[in-house]
């Protein structure tokens, strides 16, 4: 069951708030979507590549004789084709990233850093040849001790990933090198004293495990270059601009040589905001004077890309008996997997982000590991962090007798909390999900036997940034929206519907696409929940461009000065007692006169979108564990967020609930397993189990619109929240059901069965 | 060695084509006869995305052999539609949201013709069991599996 909670007048809107067919709709359900590996150019080749079977390894040299000299076989890159990057960082997105780590990752130097990393790469005629010539090309290794679990890669004398490097935001700085890239430290207050006034404490260690975003559509890419050095790629990217600028700089060619077109995109989740096939596609395809299309398989999307971080996590509460909690720490260690930049710093950032603590401390460190390099997922780290800090905040709730709403609602942030990470928050939704989560049928239903309820919460800070859109009014009065963040899961819907309320217009008038990297201004990613925030605000500023030119059409044609006519559902009208009677001129005349008027119509908005607001998440979960087994099965489950505005409310709907999926996923089933010899032992869908369809409940929504005023429409940005609270929510429920904290994740039938055995013989078990 | 000649029907239409003994039916559909509206997502029979029927019989395309289809009747995602007119679950999934990124898509709505075809008056349960070897990463399976109810009603209703 769907719901919405507004706590605003009801703004009457004639599109925004309603559910139309999305206009890329027909496309997708008739299998006519172009997606990444659905494009094939005259006269291409397929290129494949060769990754190390090692999970560390020095390479001592790379022969690509006999692979060379394979008919069919028309280009290899290795390293030797990619210049040397200086260490340098870059903001991309959420995370920073370092051109000396991406050189690296893409196509790896010195060493191999973890089984899958690329070595080198084949373009071929036929896959088929391009295979054969992989095993042709002969890597010299020396094997070197590796490691993969993040506290064993931050003990001395483990084996170092990086000989040279030196732990960042440590004062001295450490003399000797190790695996930890980054100590980061934020809070404020001093938890020493406040823990004195704590009536409760509770201190627990928590880990998770790497998991992956798991999107259906592999990487996939065909690049060309011409032999004049103009260069096209066609690629499932979150962020086309992103891809053009990273491949510019990888391959020292000047940005505008290379057009980036974005296919459309079966899911991304935060892992396709970063290159790895594109830029060997390129080399390949310059080399060869052919187009290159290059498709992962599912195995190397395991082996070679995402995942998050796996987690070793440690959280300390205070609270006084009155439910206040006075002191907050956490010390987080995140594996960054072969190269810095774990999302520690966010998982840092939001771990007690939901609540008003007056003395709060969270480190994080960001350790390197032998597995792939770990890339967004979905609120980047904050479900870790967050689900930690939720277990404990639901003991302090157990501990003292109280309801763990309650609890929450003693201790929210609302406007002017001043959070951990420094901002004071604007106007949030927290205590309003919290309301709806205890006024929901959810909270009172009864349990059946085995079953557990629980409730966690989730916080995420959402993004803005560079945002370019052009909307042109077409000779017969429809109009051409071009946005330039690829639209995910809806987003061409809901820009449609806010240039259509803007103008007055029909939806069905405005056909919207996402353009590629030559026809508009620079576009940073879809990603940080920033897509319908972003391009929205420059939607909305381009129709109002148009409206501007069209009152100024009018005025001309009236012989009235601007300021006297005004824009209204659809059309120009004179405006106050002296502008006399014209009929009112719709956008559709004013564009037929246009040519007589001044010339073509068009607004083009080009932006940099400050405001983005957070969006808080409340959700409640019930469980049934199965004593005999151990299989926990999620039987109910509510999601209750803060949408700002929901523009479309199924696709914000969808959202929800699919973040709750994903967040069940992890809670329940997924992880990377490695075997001793630093191997990934589960690289398929077969055995790296996501939830399917008859593992899940329907998932039911309420949406909260506490709107974001710094956006013209109230919105909020809602893609990554809802993926924080179901690891908390699923675990808590659990310990209702079982009377067992499980502190380690993920809770699969074997680990809970275990820890049921033993809860049982210490007669501790509630089941 | 020798390419195999293969004729079959797809979406009702004869077609011919020359396949080495390796090709799955999913690397003709899509390379060949450029009907890539079927999606690979592993190539291992574990995410239903290259759904299509064979004889009526669903099937994952990537793990039939392309030889395999001799005589066959093939229908895929190209030839859900008749004309400008939806399959009643094409439409649903529109109307009820049921997709996002859309790659699954294909595969879900040719699982889901053939569940009704076999059961028109599928439970909530019935449905998700069927659909379970089908995944979807951004639906939660919710919309979807309220979406193939309200078609599966609307058919019976028609």
């Amino acid at each position: 069951m769907q719901q919405k909670v507004k706590t605003n007048g009801a703004a009457a809107f004639d599109w925004v708030g309603t559910r139309p067919v999305r206009p890329d709709g027909v496309d997708k359900v008739t299998g006519r979507a172009r997606f990444g590996a659905d494009l094939a150019m005259q006269g291409q080749l397929i290129g494949k590549v060769l990754r190390s079977p090692h999970p560390h390894a020095r390479i001592r040299s790379i022969d690509t004789s006999a692979a060379a000299a394979l008919p069919g076989v028309k280009a290899i890159v290795t390293r030797d084709d990619f210049k040397d990057q200086p260490s340098q960082l870059i903001p991309a997105g959420e995370q920073m990233i370092n051109y000396r780590d991406v050189v690296r990752n893409v196509m790896a130097r010195e060493k191999a850093l973890y089984e899958g990393h690329a070595v080198a790469a084949v373009a071929a005629t036929s896959a088929g040849i391009a295979k054969q010539a992989l095993k042709l090309i002969e890597v010299d290794y020396e094997v070197l001790p590796h490691v993969i679990d993040v506290v064993e890669a931050m003990r001395p004398g483990a084996p170092l990933l990086h000989e040279g490097m030196i732990t960042a935001g440590v004062e001295p700085a450490p003399k000797t090198p190790s695996n930890v890239a980054k100590r980061v430290e934020v809070g404020h207050g001093d938890v020493a004293v406040g823990l004195r006034h704590a009536d409760v404490v509770v201190e627990r260690t928590f880990t998770t495990q790497p998991v992956h975003q798991g999107y259906i559509e592999p990487h996939a890419c065909v690049a060309s270059v011409s032999e004049d050095g103009q260069a096209d790629v066609w690629c499932t990217t979150q962020g086309h601009w992103m891809v053009r600028a990273q491949c510019a700089r990888l391959l020292g060619w000047e940005t505008s040589r290379i057009r980036v077109t974005a296919s459309e995109i079966g899911g991304g989740f935060g892992a396709k905001t970063v290159v790895y096939l594109e830029p060997l596609a390129l080399a390949l395809a310059k080399k060869a004077r052919r187009p290159v299309k290059m498709v992962m398989t599912r195995e190397e999307v395991f082996r070679a890309s995402g995942p998050t971080s796996g987690a070793h996590v440690r959280v300390k509460v205070g609270a006084r008996l009155d439910g206040r909690i006075v002191a907050a720490e956490a010390e987080l260690k995140y594996q960054a997997g072969a190269f810095p930049g774990s999302p520690v710093q966010p998982g840092c950032m939001c771990a007690f982000a939901p609540y008003d603590i007056e003395n709060v401390k969270v480190v994080g460190y960001d350790v390197v590991t032998n597995r792939p390099k770990v890339a967004a997922y979905r609120a980047p780290g904050a479900p870790i962090s967050e689900f930690a800090v939720e277990c404990v905040v639901d003991d302090i709730a157990a501990r003292l007798g109280m309801s763990p709403i309650e609890l929450r609602l003693k201790n929210a942030a609302k406007q002017g909390t001043k959070a951990a990470y420094g901002p004071k928050l604007g106007p949030v939704g927290f205590i309003e999900t919290l309301e709806a989560a205890r006024a929901h049928d959810h909270w009172r239903a009864p349990l059946g036997k085995n079953q557990g309820r629980g409730v966690a919460s989730g916080f995420w800070f959402n993004v803005g940034g560079e945002t370019s859109v052009s909307l042109q009014l077409n000779e017969d009065g429809t109009l051409s929206l071009t946005v330039g963040t690829p639209d995910i899961g809806g987003l061409r819907a809901s820009m449609c519907m806010m240039a259509a309320e803007e103008l007055g217009v029909d939806i069905e008038s405005i056909r919207v696409q996402i353009g590629d990297t030559g026809q508009l201004g620079f576009n940073f990613l879809t990603g940080g929940s920033r897509a319908t925030f972003s391009s929205g605000m420059a939607t909305v500023e381009a129709a109002r461009e148009v409206i501007r030119e069209a009152c100024k059409r009018a005025a001309k044609l009236w012989e009235l000065p601007e300021d006297a006519v005004e824009y209204r559902k659809g059309a120009v009208r004179p405006a106050g007692a002296n502008a006399g009677k014209h009929a009112p001129l719709t956008l559709r005349d004013i564009a037929g006169l246009a040519g007589k008027t001044g010339g073509p119509i068009a607004g083009y908005a080009r932006i940099n979108a400050q405001g983005a607001a957070p969006s808080f998440g409340t959700h409640i979960a019930d469980v049934e564990v199965d004593p005999e087994t151990g299989k926990v099965t999620v039987v109910r489950y509510t999601a209750i967020q803060d949408a700002g505005r929901a523009i479309h409310p199924s696709y914000v709907e969808g959202q929800y609930q699919g973040g709750v999926a994903q967040g069940i996923g992890w809670a329940l089933n997924e992880e990377y397993i490695y075997g001793p010899d630093g191997r990934l032992q589960n690289p398929g869908f077969l055995d790296y189990r996501v939830p399917v369809a008859s593992d899940l409940p329907m998932i039911d929504t309420v949406i909260v619109e506490v709107p974001n005023p710094r956006h013209p429409y109230g919105v909020r940005g809602v893609g990554e929240t809802p993926i924080i609270p179901p690891l908390a929510a699923v675990a808590n429920a659990v310990a209702d059901a079982t009377g067992v904290r499980f502190a380690d994740l993920p809770m699969s039938p074997p680990r809970v069965l275990a820890a049921l055995d033993d809860a049982r013989a210490r007669g501790k078990a509630k089941i | 060695m020798a390419k195999h000649h293969v004729t079959a029907t797809v979406n009702g239409d004869p077609v011919e084509f020359l396949c080495e003994t390796q090709d799955t039916l999913l690397d003709v559909l899509r390379d060949q006869l450029g009907l890539t509206g079927t999606k690979e997502g592993c190539a291992t029979g574990d995410c239903g995305a290259c759904s299509v029927t064979v004889d009526a019989r669903l099937v994952c395309s990537c793990l039939m052999l392309a030889v395999e289809a001799e005589g066959k009747a093939v229908a895929t995602i190209e030839g859900m539609a008749e004309g400008e007119t939806l399959h009643p679950l094409q439409r649903k999934f529109l109307d009820h949201a049921a997709l996002q990124c859309g790659i699954c898509t294909p595969g879900f709505l040719i699982a889901a013709r053939a569940l009704l075809e076999k059961h028109p008056e599928p439970t909530e349960t019935e449905v998700r069991y069927w659909l379970a070897g089908n995944l979807c990463r951004c639906t939660g399976y919710d919309k979807i599996v309220r979406a193939v109810l309200d078609a599966a009603a609307e058919m019976r209703g028609a």
